[in-house]
């Protein structure tokens, strides 16, 4: 398991996460989430023990992973600016990513730059912002790493090979269960494979669970707005819109089963949220220059 | 291929459900396993598990230790018991409902159901 325990990380006087408790059990595919500038990056940093948090621990299996060789052979951390040598040629850093990991499986490497469709002759300076980013995929899965942390590998990536490395990353995990933490701004295409959601704001922790728990937690009741209102006073409301007389109010917390009972005999009508919609209310300034988050805490 | 009304998990249970009903499934035949519901449903395995959990605490499936599950002997016989029971408040109440709404008749909905469409 690994575990952080008030971690916090500085850069002068900016504090990037801010005191963030978290326990990851393995074998699980998590979605972290979070806004640009939430701490998204040097938490996994950190995770990765590419750098050293500058308060609070990070152990995996009880043990600091910093510097820890057996440790970082079984990590694989893949980020926007790759880590390798630009010069060198596609198949030139697939040898070498194989030569460091001791899980490496250079098949599957080489079926995943087909699925690409890699030139594995070309320099990766000379790969596309989108073939940069399956190169980074490839050398992500092909690792089998236990811990795998792939942070916003998709840029430049379109649709079509968005769809292919969702599609590989369940049936490799599938068939090789290991911890995958996917870092991720496209949330709607790719929130049924995390089984758990962690949503950092401000670089504090403001939700962890698993993916249904949270997706049942947003609701969206709408009906005639004076109706709407007396429903909703008193709970977490993310936010409303109004169309003429009718209101629609997103609220966060789940009703129960009188709620909905309630709510169906005053003619609301009640619609799940999305994972991405809850996300963007959780994490965005309200009108008055609150953050929503602060309601939860 | 999810409706994004119920979590998924449901839908998947319902989805066995509605096969139990129909016989597409049989009793004691093998059901796919999560990970094969994963796949083709591009899930996360532990939510079709969850889904299989549910059945399997209602008594339609049953697990065989290191093979998988399988469709429960009553299974067919039970989840009819219970639909039957819905069937008037889920199916019915609704109709007479918008019959109500659109002024057509007790009568008019009685001759139909006997004699089928004019």
């Amino acid at each position: 398991m690994i575990s952080l325990r008030e971690l916090t990380v500085r850069y002068g006087a900016t504090v990037a996460v801010d005191g963030i408790t978290l326990d990851l059990t393995p074998d699980k595919i998590y979605g972290l989430l979070g806004r640009n500038g939430s701490g998204k990056t040097s938490l996994l940093s950190v995770l990765a023990s590419y750098r050293r948090a500058s308060a609070g621990t990070v152990t995996v299996d009880g043990v600091d992973p910093f510097e820890n060789p057996a440790l970082m052979r079984g990590t694989a951390f893949i980020r926007d600016q790759l880590d390798v040598t630009t010069q060198d040629r596609v198949d030139r850093v697939l040898d070498f990513a194989g030569r460091l990991r001791p899980t490496w499986d250079a098949g599957y490497a080489e079926h995943l730059t087909d699925v690409f469709e890699l030139d594995r002759r070309k320099r990766v300076s000379a790969l596309s912002r989108g073939q940069r980013s399956s190169l980074g995929v490839v050398l992500g899965l092909a690792a089998r790493a236990p811990l795998t942390i792939l942070d916003e590998v998709y840029l430049g990536m379109d649709a079509a090979a968005r769809t292919a490395f969702y599609r590989e990353l369940l049936a490799d995990y599938l068939a090789h269960p290991r911890t995958i933490i996917l870092s991720t701004h496209l949330i709607e295409e790719v929130a049924d494979l995390f089984e758990q959601v962690i949503v950092i704001d401000r670089g504090r922790l403001l939700v962890h669970e698993d993916t249904d728990t949270f997706k049942a937690r947003g609701v969206a009741v709408t009906g005639p707005a004076a109706v709407v209102d007396a429903f909703v006073s008193g709970r977490t409301v993310l936010s409303e819109r109004s169309l003429g007389g009718v209101r629609q109010a997103t609220l966060y917390g789940g009703l129960d089963p009188r709620d909905v009972e309630r709510a169906g005999a005053e003619g609301l009508s009640l619609a799940p949220v999305g994972v991405q919609d809850l996300f963007v209310h959780l994490t965005s300034g309200a009108a008055d220059g609150t953050h929503r988050s602060e309601a939860l805490r | 291929m999810f409706d994004d009304r119920s979590p998924i998990y449901q839908q998947i249970a319902n989805g066995i459900k509605d096969d139990v009903l129909s016989g597409t499934l049989k009793e004691d035949e093998q059901v796919m396993s999560t990970n094969q519901y994963a796949a083709f449903y591009q899930i996360n395995p532990a939510t079709a598990a969850k889904g299989f959990a549910q059945l399997v605490d209602e008594g339609v499936l049953y697990k065989k230790r290191g093979i998988g599950m399988f469709v429960s002997p009553d299974a067919r016989a039970r989840l009819r018991g219970q639909r039957r029971e819905r069937f008037f408040t889920d199916v019915v109440d609704p109709m007479l409902a918008e019959a109500r709404m659109l002024g057509v008749d007790v009568d008019e909905i009685v001759a139909y159901l006997k004699e089928g469409p004019r």
